[in-house]
């Protein structure tokens, strides 16, 4: 057996650098969010899917008809972020919640920015907050806020 | 409102994972060798295989390896390909030509650059050695061979 080895310790990052094409359906999808607006797609049973579905989940017959929806909705379930990291979108803390945006009958992931976790409820309303510079992404919604 | 900007049609989406890499003892052996220009591997005890960078462990039969062997800095292209599209982050500007090389002594390649020949030139089975960097930018890095060349009236 050999001497001890050294502990040889060193960071490096592996980064992807993806760029996505976002198809019909996701594109007209995220135009709209750089305009402020929101669209669900219909599915075959009626319902309004947030953001949209490409194919049906039931026929996985491919959709295609948008369908606004209001920038308010509910609050359906939450979990509390104490400590965010540093690609967290918010510096402070903040709740990963589920939304069902008013017009939908499925909900969004997103944040909501309530300040302390005792202002949070399941059932609780909230409101877009919309970026000062959207570009057609995600996250031209900031975050939800309680209304 | 309105927007006169085209519709979306991509999205960038980089993903950036960071790493804290400890090296295990083999590896750190490997590199605390290669520090000082020698390319040093691990026998198996029961196949005899020698691994160059080392694991520390044989992957056909299943057990640890601790035996150390010095290995030549020359070896044969097992394997290549030449490489057109640049990698970001990449210092490395194509057309380059990655190869999986059996060096003498070992029984698995490892991979590494392969210059100073036309592409065109490069073939299976053509013999190769280590061109060194400077020793004084030796570090804890088989990138201390900048690349391989082939062998000299080979």
């Amino acid at each position: 057996m050999a001497t001890q080895p050294e502990i040889l310790t060193k960071s490096f990052e592996l980064g992807y650098t993806y760029t996505r094409s976002t198809g019909p359906l996701i594109g007209r999808f995220l135009t709209g969010l750089r305009e402020r607006r929101i669209h669900g797609v219909r599915a075959s049973d009626g319902r309004v899917i947030v953001p949209p579905a490409e194919y049906d989940p039931q026929t996985a017959a491919a959709l295609d008809e948008l369908v606004p929806v209001a920038d308010t909705g509910t609050v359906t379930t939450w979990c509390w972020v104490c400590e965010p990291l540093a690609h967290h979108l918010l510096p402070h803390p903040f709740a990963f919640a589920l939304v069902r945006l008013d017009g939908a009958d499925v909900p969004l992931l997103h944040l909501v920015d309530a300040g302390d976790e005792t202002a949070m409820r399941t059932g609780m309303r909230v409101r877009a907050r919309w970026s000062d510079d959207p570009r057609g992404s995600i996250t031209d919604i900031a975050c939800f806020e309680p209304v | 409102m309105s927007d006169a900007r085209e519709p979306v049609t991509g999205i960038e989406v980089p993903i950036n994972l960071k790493y804290e890499f400890t090296a295990g003892a083999a590896l750190a052996r490997f590199l605390s060798s290669i520090r000082e220009g020698r390319i040093v591997g691990q026998r198996c005890p029961g196949c005899s295989s020698v691994y160059v960078p080392p694991r520390g462990s044989c992957s056909r039969c299943g057990i640890a390896t601790e035996e150390e062997v010095e290995v030549s800095d020359r070896g044969v292209i097992e394997s290549f390909t030449i490489v057109h599209i640049p990698l970001p982050g990449n210092p490395v500007k194509p057309p380059f030509i990655a190869a999986n090389i059996l060096l003498d002594g070992t029984d698995m390649a490892c991979l590494h650059l392969v210059s100073e020949v036309p592409t065109e030139r490069v073939v299976v089975g053509m013999r190769v050695q280590a061109v060194w960097k400077p020793r004084e930018e030796w570090g804890y890095t088989f990138e201390n061979i900048a690349w391989f060349k082939p062998v000299e009236g080979a």
